[in-house]
């Protein structure tokens, strides 16, 4: 094994890398490489000819600002959607030609990293990024506060699961990646069975990445528990606050788990501890409960606020107050209690006894009754409504009618000699992809949809979103049905290769439907693209395009830095609907110095120096990475030295704004439209009034 | 509830009209009422599945704003007790009856419980001995030890029809799924562990079996035959294996646990009695402590304790280009090769 360019001198300065760590014999990886490169350059040559870093770095990296973090964050898990995407197709392109004697044209060691790829950068690297960049944009300006409660820590938390992205990414071109599956169950992820790099950058991508999802749960329930306007009681708060604060409080709960878990495996893997080994008393099963117990909760973690984003969707263009918001409220209480108590139907095939799989099989299926009412609410939140199906509540109505049906393959799994035929099976594939696209990207979509007017001022294009819309919808369906079929065939996950002919139509079915996602997603950002270009004919100057009825419809599109020039008043649930139906005016005068965070790089130099830490630690650079950790902890003691942290935003300035602002709306104002709900409401109230 | 089935076939008939989908239409009776709970299953979650779905479109369509002549429009309701208690009520009611099949049939099903029928209304012989076959999940193929016949194959699981079966699994390095889905659910077979499956084949014929958990590089070729042959059939089998020679010891056993793919089937005509609890518990080399306990001669090391800084094996810069792991030539043989 020997290899004669490694002296000792070299391996104690570049630990295990050496030339022959680049995968330059891959020649997908070289192309992809060069694609990327390409691309970056391109990208680093725009930004330094348009003279763009400085405001980057100003306006955006160091911003502290909740509405920056979070579109950062939506920059992020959808550049990490395009990579997720990619092995998508990747493995859909093997299934459909690997028959009989062709192997179709990726080997084993490249097949095992893209599915592992796959799933750790669609769950931890889109999905996750994606609803929290959501929650941080919305929560504050909801609950009607300035920022969130530690605006350092937002942008740290960022940059950190920004920071596991690219120690993620890193892999792809120095090294490689796991080759376990996306949760790196041991043995197979332990050092006898994988002694290469990719579990290192598997763990320490997520253990990086983790201390940002943790930060953020923190951030965001200290947010939404200590900063909501005055009169906003918990019980008045909008729907989408409710299940973020569940879905933070999972996270809190439940990401220690993951981090705890992952340390152990790194201590079996780097000092030969034996927690999970198959000797010396270590236990893999322990493995496969702990991360599950993280693993079931994460899956609420996303799909909670979805369900949210949804609640708030479906009042809106229903024209209608929530049906049940005290039920909505309680069944996500329920569902964020229960989803600790089911971990164990991930493994029932694992030789648990009848007892205990029925235990877990029951509290599995007790989930879909909160979740069942949740459906009836927003089904009777419908009725005597008068529905207005702009792109939102598209994606809204087709969440409805595909979730229900992962949801019941869902309850199936849960039954467990049900699962005992279906375990592993391509039919769980389908029923996970049906929830988690059915319900958590459909739902991201709908609220991308929804508040882009919000975030940016100008509305999206129609026509191409709704080509978006058909195309993910078709292609979803063209995608996942030929794997529940495949599945009830008994044909299970991960396969590289198959013998069955008969197979085949099936996989090739579902490869044309990831084309037409991917046209989806081509749309999609077409769109975005689009109306950006057109962003003049969009325009929005009311704040309020869809006649919303939260607090964040209140103020600009897109919101002053301060967000509220005065701290809004909540009287009801829907509490700018409130406002509206009561003839609120807006004040013009008054104004005052408004506190503010100030911005700061510390949260990129922190991350910067993780990911030099994480690659320090994946290649054994040990003297990289005792340097790099003593920056972190150094870095992080001078930061909590430096006190010139705030600043006050002039009255003068606030008034300024809050001007252009009245005299946008006085442009804007447009004859009053009698048919619509919220006019005839106003007449009502005249009416009732005098 | 089979007889539950029954009552319902044209629900189920979209399923079972497919005959070649092997997990509805399996040849084992513990399959066969898998397949069945998973009928009844769906038919009892679809009494609410289907009136969502169409209450979602009636709605979607009877409320749009786009109306000619418009419908009830009543922005204030937001709040009924009657519907209140029937959304949480009748999901209820269809958990209840869930939770009960589930509670029922999971002991009934319970893959440790010996099966009590060979199939419906034909219970199992009073004093009838299942035919016990030990399995191990070794890198990447199947070990059969018959300890009964005193043989052992390699990807070939030949059984007697309609005689009760006990396998007892294991595995040798790392985890894996046992299943053949004409037979029953499958049980995973984890290094150092044993778990129990019961089954029982109705019909004879040839089937396949798998590996239904990712076990590393040659996971997809992690395949065995699954054979269904009658008495006589059965009994001849074990003859031919034992006339092939060889004998299954730790000798031929460590060379078999080797990392390999495709393995061709192999038999054995002995068995060491001794070897299927050595395997267990993870000492078939000579001097190692059963029970993965203690640290006779064997020591866990992370990469501290090993030899340093060695690049990491699998790295790619091929030293001989045709056999390397990572060649991308579609249909190479090398590509094959992980071992």
């Amino acid at each position: 094994m020997s290899t004669p360019t490694h002296s000792e001198t070299t391996s104690s300065i570049f630990g295990r890398l050496g030339l022959e760590s680049f995968p330059l014999h891959e020649p997908i990886i070289v192309a992809t490489f060069g694609v990327v490169a390409l691309g970056g350059v391109a990208l680093l040559g725009a930004l330094t000819y348009f003279r763009l870093w400085g405001y980057l770095w100003r306006e955006w990296f160091t911003s502290v600002d909740h509405k920056k973090v979070g579109i950062m964050y939506m920059v992020l898990g959808v550049v990490m959607l395009l990579r997720g995407f990619a092995d998508a197709l990747m493995m859909r392109g093997q299934q459909a030609v690997a028959f009989g004697e062709s192997q179709g044209y990726l080997n084993a060691h490249h097949y095992d990293q893209v599915f592992t790829a796959h799933g750790v950068i669609m769950i931890f690297f889109v999905a996750m990024p994606l609803i929290t960049g959501i929650m941080n944009y919305l929560i504050p300006l909801q609950i009607g506060a300035r920022d969130v409660a530690f605006p350092f820590l937002n942008n740290f938390s960022f940059w950190m699961t920004a920071a596991g992205a690219v120690v993620i990414m890193m892999s792809l071109f120095v090294g490689e990646f796991a080759r376990t599956g996306w949760l790196a169950f041991p043995p197979l992820s332990g050092i006898d069975f994988s002694p290469d790099v990719g579990v290192d950058y598997y763990i320490w991508a997520l253990q990086v990445a983790g201390v940002g999802t943790t930060l953020s749960g923190i951030n965001l329930i200290a947010t939404i528990v200590k900063m909501r306007a005055p009169g906003m009681t918990m019980m008045k708060m909008p729907v989408f606050c409710w299940t973020s604060l569940c879905s933070n409080i999972l996270i809190v709960a439940s990401f220690p788990v993951l981090t705890a878990t992952l340390a152990l495996l790194s201590l079996d893997r780097y000092v030969g501890t034996a927690f999970f080994t198959n000797t010396n008393g270590g236990n893999p099963m322990m493995y496969v409960n702990l991360i599950w117990i993280w693993g079931h909760p994460e899956v609420y973690i996303l799909i909670l606020p979805a369900f949210g984003i949804f609640s708030e969707i479906v009042s809106t263009f229903s024209g209608k107050r929530l049906f049940g918001y005290t039920s909505m409220v309680y069944a996500t209480a329920v569902i964020t209690i229960l989803s600790y108590l089911v971990w164990l139907h991930h493994f029932f095939t694992m030789g648990s006894g009848a007892a205990v799989n029925s235990f877990f099989g029951i509290t599995t299926m007790v989930i879909s009754i909160p979740t069942g009412a949740k459906i009836f609410n927003w089904l009777f939140t419908m009725y005597r409504g008068r529905i207005r199906f702009e792109l939102p509540m598209m994606w809204t109505v087709a969440f409805m009618l595909t979730f229900v049906v992962g949801g019941m393959t869902g309850v199936l799994l849960a039954v467990p000699p049900a699962d005992f035929v279906l375990h592993n099976s391509l039919f769980l594939v389908a029923h996970f992809h049906n929830v988690i696209i059915g319900g958590v990207l459909f739902g991201l979509f709908a609220g991308i949809q929804y508040w882009w007017p919000k975030a940016f001022g100008f509305r999206l294009h129609e026509g191409l979103g709704r080509a978006s819309f058909w195309l993910w919808v078709v292609g979803f369906v063209t995608a996942f049905a030929p794997l529940y079929v495949l599945g009830l065939m008994g044909v299970t996950r991960r396969l590289r290769h198959f013998d069955d002919p008969s197979l085949q139509i099936w996989f090739v079915i579902a490869a044309v439907g990831a084309v037409l996602i991917a046209g989806g997603i081509a749309a999609m950002l077409a769109q975005f693209g689009w109306s950006i270009y057109k962003r003049e004919e969009l325009r929005d100057v009311t704040g309020d395009p869809w006649d919303g009825r939260t607090l964040e419809w209140s103020t600009s599109s897109p919101p002053p830095a301060y967000n509220f020039a005065f701290t809004p008043v909540a009287h009801e649930l829907d509490a700018f609907y409130d406002m509206k139906a009561r003839g609120h005016e807006r004040p013009l005068a008054g104004y005052r110095p408004i506190h503010m965070p100030k911005n700061t790089g510390t949260g990129v130099i922190l991350a910067g120096l993780s990911v030099a830490f994480a690659f320090a630690m994946v290649w054994y650079i040990w003297w990289l990475a005792a340097l790099s950790l003593a920056a972190i902890v150094g870095g992080a003691i001078w930061h909590s030295f430096n006190y010139d942290r705030d600043y006050h935003i002039p009255a003068v300035e606030v008034a300024r704004v809050e001007g252009e602002r009245t005299r946008a709306l006085q442009g804007a104002a447009r004859p009053r439209d009698p048919d619509s709900p919220r006019e005839q409401d106003r007449d009502v109230l005249a009416l009732a009034g005098a | 509830m089979v007889r539950a089935s029954r009552l319902l076939p044209l629900a189920a008939l979209p399923m079972l009209a497919a005959c070649d989908w092997v997990v509805m239409n399996p040849a084992g009776d513990v399959a066969r009422q898998q397949a069945d709970l998973i009928v009844v299953s769906t038919v009892l979650m679809l009494l609410i599945i289907v009136p969502v779905m169409a209450m979602t479109v009636f709605f979607a369509w009877r409320y749009r704003a786009q109306r000619k002549t418009a419908a009830t429009y009543d922005p204030e309701f937001d709040h009924s007790t009657t519907l209140e208690l029937a959304i949480w009520g009748v999901p209820l009611l269809i958990i209840i009856a869930l939770g009960a099949l589930t509670w029922t049939s999971t002991h009934l099903l319970d893959p440790y419980r010996p099966i009590a029928r060979i199939a419906e209304g034909r219970p199992v012989p009073a004093g009838a001995e299942p035919l016990e076959v030990q399995v191990v999940a070794l890198d990447w193929k199947w070990l059969f030890i018959y300890p009964e016949q005193g043989i052992a194959t390699v990807n070939e699981l030949a059984v007697p029809v309609d005689r009760p079966l006990r396998f007892r699994l294991t595995a040798s390095s790392v985890m894996n799924s046992f299943y053949a889905p004409a037979l029953a659910g499958q049980i995973y077979a984890m290094p150092g562990m044993e778990t129990k499956l019961h089954a029982v084949l109705n019909r004879p014929g040839s089937f396949e079996g798998f590996s239904a958990n990712y076990s590393g590089a040659g996971f997809s070729d992690m395949k065995f035959r699954l054979h269904g042959l009658d008495a006589s059939g059965f009994d001849q089998w074990v003859e031919r294996v034992r006339a092939s020679g060889g004998r299954m010891e730790a000798g031929s056993y460590l060379p078999l646990a080797r990392p390999s793919e495709k393995e061709p089937v192999r038999r054995f005509a002995a068995v060491d009695p001794a070897l299927w609890d050595r395997i267990v518990g993870q000492c078939v080399e000579p001097g190692r402590p059963c029970g993965g306990h203690g640290h006779g001669g064997h020591k866990t090391e992370g990469a501290l304790q090993r030899e340093r800084h060695a690049p990491a094996p699998h790295m790619t810069a091929p030293h001989n280009s045709e056999h390397a792991p990572g060649v991308t030539r579609p249909g190479a043989p090398a590509n094959r090769n992980m071992s």
